[in-house]
Parts: C-alpha cells; sequence; structure tokens
C-alpha cells in the first residue's frame, strides 16, 4: 500500500510546486509591481469593449450530440484498460466477452454513421 | 504515513470546500469548473485508497468527457441564472434539512456498524492485497469472465444511449450540399468538356 | 464457482441479438423500414414469450448465478411481453397519425423490455441496478419520443432527472447492503441475514433500496413524476409505462423484499405498509379532481400499486399470489382503458378532457361499452375481473391480521370507485358532444375486444391465471 503510494509522491511533489509556484507568480505582482490605479487607467482603452454581460454564448444542440457520443466511447476505451492487462489470464473466454462487447459498440458506431450523427452538416 | 495523512485532509477538505462551490457559485461556468476540481480531488482521495484504477478512470470519463459535457450543456440553455436562483434562499431550509437527515444517518450507521459474522464468508470475491496485483489486474480478472453478464449489459445500455441521444437531437436536415468525393473522381473529361465548333460570325 | 452457462437466458439474448440486426437492417434501408419494423419486434417478442416457459426448467441459474429463472420469474416475463407487445400494436397507427413514427421507436421499446426481462430475472444487486438502468434509459428516450412539443420533453426531462436520482438512492442502499453482509448476491444475501440480528446499517440500506424501488414502482411518496410523465409522453407510450414496467419493477421488488431480505420481514412490513396505504389514499383522493383523463389514469395507477403492496405487506405466499392476479388482471384493464384513450379524436386531433367523453354512448357505443366496462372492473364492482384481484389482495391481508390495511383498502375502493364511475355516468347520462372520429383503427378495435372480453369474462374461469400465479408464488418461497 505504501509502496504504491510512494511512486505518487514525486506527482503530490510536482502538484505542492505547481500550486506554491503559480500562488507566488500571482501575489508577487501584487506585491512587487507598483500600483496606482485611477479610472482612466483601468478604463477599457479605445477599441477595447467593455463586458456587458456573460461571455457565454448559446451552441448548437448538436455539439451536445458529439460530446455524448464521445463520452460513449471513451467509456468504451476505459473498459479496454483492464483487458489489455489481464488478457494472458482471463483466456479465450475472457477474449470472446470484450469482443462481443465491442461488436455492440461497432452495432451503435454503424448506427451513428448511417444516420449522419457523425457529419456536421 | 503522516504524508498521506496530511494529503487525505488537504484533498478532502478541497474537494468538500469545491461541491459547496458548485452550488454556490453565481457563474454556471464556475459551478461546472469548481465540479472539475472536486473530481480530481475525489480521484486523488481514491489514489489515497488504493484503488489507482477507479482514479484514473474518474479522470479520463468525468473529467474529460462528463465535465466537457456539462460545459454544453450550460452553454446551450439560455437561461438567466441569476433569476434562477432566486428560489436559493426559499429552499435551503428544507434541503439543509434533508442534508442533516442524511449527515444523521451515516453517522448512526457508522456509528453503530457490525458486519454480519457471516459476511466474510459469504463474501464472493476477496479483495486481492493491494501489495500483490494492481486493481485494474483485480478488475480485469474478473470483470469479463465472472460478470461477463453484466459487462455486456452495461455494452447494451451503451448502445441504447447512442440510439436515444441520436433519436432526440439529430436531426435530418436537407439542403445540405456535401461533397461526395467519389463522384468528384470519377468525373470524366468527356462528361464536363464539350468541344464544339465554332463558326464565325455565327456565336453558339 | 457457479458455471457461466447462459441457456436459461436465451429469450433475453435472443431479443438483443434481434434488437441489434434490427437496427442495423432499420438504418440501412432508412426510414421506409418503420412500417414493418413494428411488426418485426412483435414477432421477436411473441418468439422470445413462446421461449421463456419452454427454457424455464424450474430453478436455474445463469451466468455464474447473477441470472435466475423459476416459475416466478416466467409468470411475471410473460406479462411484460404482453403488455410490451399490446402497446406496440396501439402504438403503430398514433404514430403513423402524429407523424412521429419512426423505426427507433419499436426498438427501443425491444430494449426496454429486455431490460424489464432482466430485473425479473436479476439474482444480485449489480444485475438489478444494470436491469433497471437499461429499462430506465429507453422510457427516458420514449417519453421525449415527441421531441417537438414541450410537454413531451418536459417529461422526458422530468422523468429521467427523478429517475437518476432514484437510482442513486437505490445504488446507495445496495452498497450500504453489501457494505453490511460483503456479498451483492440474493442467495448470499439471504443466508448472511438467517439467524442474524440485522444491523442499523443494513436497515438503512434496505430503506435506501425500498425508496428506489417504490419510485420505480411509483408508489406514495415517490410518485411525483408519475401525472406529468403520463400526460405528456405520447399516449401509446404512456399506455407501455402504465403496463409492462409496472409488472418488471413489482416483480423486482417482490423478488427483492421476500428472497434475500425475506428474513428482514419484521423490519421492512411497516415501511411497505406505510407506503401502500399512502398510494391507495393519494390515488383515491387526488384522482377526484383531475381533469385530464391521462393525469386521473395516473392516479388511478398510483392507486392500483398501492394495493398490490398490500399482498406484499402480507408477506405470505398467498400475498405474493394476489399480487401476481392482481398484475395479470390490472394489465389488460389498463392496456384496454388506454386504447379508448386512443380513441379519444376529434377532427384529426387527440382530445384528452374528461368532459370529452360527455355523451359519446350516444355517438361512440361501442367504444363507450368498453371504456364503462374498463371503469366497472377497476372500480372493483363484482363479477368483473378487477372485484378478483381484488378479492385476492384482501384475503391475504386479513388472514395475516393485516386488518387496518385491509379495511383502509376497501374504504379507498370505494372512494376510488367514484371518479371512476363518474365516467361512467358521463358518458351515458350526459348531453352528446361532437362524436369521435371513425373509424377507430383496426389494431384498437382488435385490443379492445380481446381485453374488455377478457376483463367482462373472466370469473368464467379464473382458475387457469390463479393455478399458475400460486405455482409462481410457490417457487419464490421455495416450495
Amino acid at each position: 500500500m505504501t509502496e504504491m503510494l510512494r511512486e505518487y509522491l514525486p506527482i503530490l511533489i510536482f502538484l505542492g510546486l505547481a500550486v506554491g509556484l503559480s500562488g507566488v507568480i500571482v501575489l508577487a505582482s501584487y506585491i512587487l509591481a507598483r500600483q496606482k490605479p485611477d479610472s482612466e487607467k483601468v478604463s477599457a482603452y479605445e477599441c477595447g469593449f467593455d463586458a456587458f454581460d456573460d461571455s457565454r454564448g448559446q451552441f448548437d444542440v448538436r455539439f451536445y450530440l458529439v460530446a455524448i457520443l464521445f463520452i460513449i466511447f471513451d467509456l468504451e476505451v476505459a473498459f479496454l484498460f483492464p483487458w489489455a492487462i489481464t488478457l494472458g489470464h482471463i483466456g479465450m473466454f475472457g477474449f470472446w466477452s470484450m469482443v462481443v462487447f465491442l461488436g455492440i459498440l461497432t452495432i451503435g458506431f454503424v448506427y451513428e454513421w448511417r444516420k449522419g450523427a457523425l457529419e456536421w452538416e | 504515513m503522516i504524508i498521506q495523512a496530511l494529503a487525505f485532509y488537504l484533498f478532502a477538505a478541497v474537494a468538500i470546500a469545491s461541491g459547496v462551490m458548485v452550488v454556490s457559485a453565481r457563474n454556471p461556468v464556475h459551478s461546472v469548473l469548481f465540479l472539475i476540481l472536486a473530481f480530481f480531488n475525489a480521484a486523488a482521495l481514491f489514489v489515497l485508497m488504493g484503488a489507482e484504477f477507479l482514479a484514473m478512470v474518474l479522470v479520463i470519463v468525468y473529467v474529460g468527457a462528463v465535465a466537457v459535457l456539462f460545459l454544453f450543456v450550460v452553454m446551450m440553455l439560455d437561461i438567466n441564472f441569476v433569476a434562477l436562483r432566486q428560489g436559493f434562499q426559499q429552499y435551503l431550509p428544507i434541503g439543509a434539512l434533508i442534508g442533516l437527515v442524511l449527515v444523521a444517518e451515516l453517522v448512526l450507521v457508522f456509528g453503530a456498524w457490525v458486519v454480519a459474522p457471516g459476511a466474510e464468508l459469504a463474501a464472493t470475491d476477496r479483495i486481492p492485497a493491494p501489495d500483490q496485483i494492481s486493481n485494474a489486474h483485480a478488475i480485469g480478472l474478473v470483470l469479463y469472465t465472472k460478470y461477463a453478464y453484466l459487462f455486456q449489459v452495461a455494452g447494451l445500455i451503451l448502445l441504447v444511449a447512442m440510439i436515444g441521444a441520436i433519436v432526440l437531437t439529430h436531426r435530418q436536415r436537407d439542403n445540405v450540399k456535401k461533397q461526395r468525393i467519389s463522384t468528384q473522381l470519377g468525373r470524366r473529361r468527356e462528361d464536363s468538356v464539350e468541344v464544339v465548333k465554332v463558326r464565325s460570325g455565327e456565336g453558339i | 464457482m457457479d458455471s457461466l452457462t447462459m441457456m436459461p437466458a436465451l429469450p433475453e439474448i435472443f431479443l438483443a441479438v434481434a434488437g441489434m440486426a434490427l437496427l442495423m437492417f432499420g438504418v440501412f434501408q432508412g426510414d421506409k423500414s418503420r412500417h414493418w419494423m413494428t411488426w418485426a419486434v412483435v414477432a421477436c417478442l411473441v418468439i422470445a414469450g413462446a421461449a421463456v416457459p419452454q427454457l424455464a426448467d424450474g430453478r436455474s441459474l445463469a451466468f455464474g448465478g447473477l441470472f435466475i429463472t423459476d416459475p416466478f420469474a416466467v409468470f411475471m416475463k410473460e406479462l411484460v411481453l404482453i403488455g410490451a407487445v399490446l402497446a406496440l400494436i396501439m402504438a403503430t397507427g398514433f404514430n403513423e397519425r402524429e407523424k412521429i413514427a419512426r423505426f427507433e421507436f419499436p426498438i427501443l421499446v425491444l430494449y426496454a423490455t429486455v431490460g424489464m426481462l432482466l430485473m425479473i430475472s436479476a439474482n444480485d444487486l449489480i444485475a438489478l441496478y444494470v436491469g433497471i438502468e437499461l429499462q430506465s434509459l429507453c422510457l427516458y428516450v420514449l417519453a421525449a419520443f415527441r421531441r417537438d412539443t414541450g410537454r413531451s420533453s418536459e417529461a422526458g426531462l422530468k422523468y429521467f432527472v427523478l429517475g437518476a436520482l432514484s437510482s442513486g438512492m437505490l445504488l446507495y442502499g445496495a452498497s450500504l447492503i453489501y457494505g453490511f453482509a460483503g456479498t451483492t448476491r440474493f442467495d448470499g444475501l439471504a443466508e448472511v441475514l438467517a439467524g442474524n440480528d440485522i444491523s442499523l446499517g443494513l436497515i438503512v440500506g434496505i430503506v435506501f433500496l425500498i425508496a428506489g424501488l417504490a419510485f420505480k414502482v411509483s408508489a406514495v411518496p415517490f410518485h411525483m413524476w408519475t401525472p406529468d410523465v403520463y400526460e405528456g409522453a405520447p399516449t401509446p407510450v404512456t399506455a407501455f409505462f402504465a403496463s409492462a414496467p409496472k409488472m418488471a419493477a413489482m416483480a423486482l421488488f417482490i423478488r427483492v423484499m421476500i428472497e434475500p431480505l425475506g428474513e428482514a420481514a419484521t423490519d421492512w412490513r411497516q415501511i411497505i405498509v406505510f407506503i401502500s396505504i399512502a398510494s391507495m389514499l393519494l390515488g383515491a383522493f387526488a384522482a377526484i379532481w383531475q381533469t385530464n383523463i391521462k393525469r386521473l389514469l395516473a392516479y388511478s395507477s398510483i392507486g392500483h400499486m398501492g394495493y398490490a403492496l398490500i399482498g406484499l405487506a402480507a408477506g405470505t405466499e398467498e400475498g405474493v399470489r394476489g399480487i401476481l392476479v392482481y398484475l395479470a388482471i390490472y394489465l389488460p384493464m389498463v392496456i384496454g382503458t388506454f386504447a379508448c384513450v386512443m380513441c379519444m379524436r376529434r377532427q384529426g386531433r387527440m382530445v384528452e378532457g374528461i368532459e370529452d367523453l360527455a355523451g359519446i354512448a350516444r355517438t361512440n357505443p361501442g367504444m363507450a361499452l368498453a371504456l364503462a366496462i374498463f371503469m366497472f372492473s377497476m372500480a372493483g364492482i363484482p363479477p368483473l375481473a378487477g372485484f378478483f384481484g381484488k378479492l385476492y389482495i384482501f384475503l391475504p391481508a386479513i388472514e395475516s391480521g393485516l386488518y387496518t390495511l385491509a379495511v383502509i383498502g376497501v374504504l379507498s375502493s370505494v372512494v376510488g370507485a367514484f371518479y371512476y364511475l363518474r365516467i361512467v355516468k358521463l358518458m351515458y347520462f350526459d348531453e352528446a358532444s361532437e362524436a369521435f372520429d371513425r373509424p377507430m383503427g383496426r389494431e384498437l378495435s382488435l385490443i379492445l375486444v380481446v381485453t374488455g372480453v377478457f376483463t367482462l369474462f373472466f370469473f368464467v374461469s379464473p382458475e387457469p391465471l390463479v393455478g399458475n400465479a400460486a405455482a409462481a408464488a410457490a417457487a419464490l418461497f421455495g416450495g
């Protein structure tokens, strides 16, 4: 258990460094830089626009379709990882089990394709 | 050991704090970003428990795909979220009450936790010790053979999800000009070029 | 380790594979395929219905014990398949007329049915969950199938959000139970529970599990989605919702409560009693003020689930037999009623107000007669089928000493009779309004005749059904 966690220690250190460094950089600009704001300085300059509103723009529903189809295949790939590691131990049954699973999703893929869900226009 | 404990408290605290921010952030896009932070911390907690595979799946599937989908949904809806939030104060007491009941239940349950005496024997799959086998390996050993049934039904669920998403959102667009590569390539000189003798002074 | 045989699950495997094949045919042929698709799916369901009793040889396990077939499962599967077939046949004309016919519709119904069959055959908490999810996912899409109208989309969304919440509760409960008992297998759970004290954690787990299951059968206090979804979904989809998924969810409910949790009966009985009473009362009273026939039927179905749960509260073999008889009678009754609702069409548009039924006895006598039969039967007036359903439910409750439950049941069915009979009064004694469009369609008349005759003449020979139900119930109790 601890052996495994030790392998993650560099990541933890890296995470700490990243957080610390980004914090230092942000703070340093507050502390070190000379700041004398006035209303002209902070206002948007000439061609700059004031942000009136939320920057959200409405999206087409088709983005959603693409995203949900992506999730499905993402999950399929997630199922492949343990299978790939254990392929030597689970025998033919395990192999064919995955092939059937992939077959089911391939049927879905063909359906998508023929339906034109993968085309943008 | 002490680092492990410290890391646990750090990740747990950040996870809870970002969970609170998900519901209280004013801007829905920020909510989604806090949700992603919460997912990352949950993944770190999984790692601390030794469940590496779950941690990675959480990052790949939830952060990589589900959170993006949430962002799309937030973007897609043209809702005034400030107006939507107005009922918040009103629902707060009842929400807090339900939360309290759940917490009380959890405390009660874990306070009086007794594992049934037969449970050890009945356990269908003892979890192998993590130092002997990595847990992606342990999952792989049972998922595709012993639990193949559940695995295939999961495949069917994904298939239905595909059909459902297409049925509900896909529209056949007419009047769309598509590139047909086969017709493009199949085009020959004879089909498109015609040599016409033009007599002078007459035109075509 | 149990063998990984899959013979007992052959009907389900057949349906799943056939669904994929039909999906491919459909998508390669384009939208023209919708004309034959319904009938192809109906044929598949009928084949599966014929195969189900053939393959079940007593009690047999498949897939390493995750999947079980026994006479109980066979009985409930037949009900589900009948419900699905009738709802599909009803949908054909409707979808064409409303211009929402697409070849995916029957396929989604097919996969929903597969999910229900898996639910009925679940012998493990995870198998239970995946079955429910397969079913629910199809149902969410079906509810929103008429995606261009706001009401249908709203129904789909509401159903989905609340359904996801209930799935979450169910999972939470299942994980607590697993944490306590160390196994998700039903037979393993039963062994662990036998002879041990039930710990608090397990009780909390069971409560959450019951909450999730009660949502699926739409019992009070988890009924809120029902009226909105019934009203918003296209009518044949509503007919499907009211029939097949109810059968499957109830079967699952019974199996979970009796097989793994039977030892904890004293702990869960009071919850079931409460749910049952609340459902009956709400079903009886809330329906009185409804003006939309689909909403009224939604409350009516909540009430009916309350009656069925009385049998579960009794927790005896007779009680379960009562539920099975009740469900088997409820199924044709509710399908027939929805067939009547689908006949309510004026100048090509559907009407759903109860007032629209006024005086149709003169303009559409056949349909009025059929609807009157169903209403009398739902009210439980002898000698119609509905009366026998209630009889087989109330008797075991009294035998188990649940007098309050039985008395409240009888009282609420008296209140319920008020609104059923009001519809009959409207049809036969009120001023005639405009007639409904004729003809109503061959498939609808066929369904009306079949279900009407069953409801009317059930009393002539109730033995085959009751006998089968008794055998099915006995199988559950290890008899």
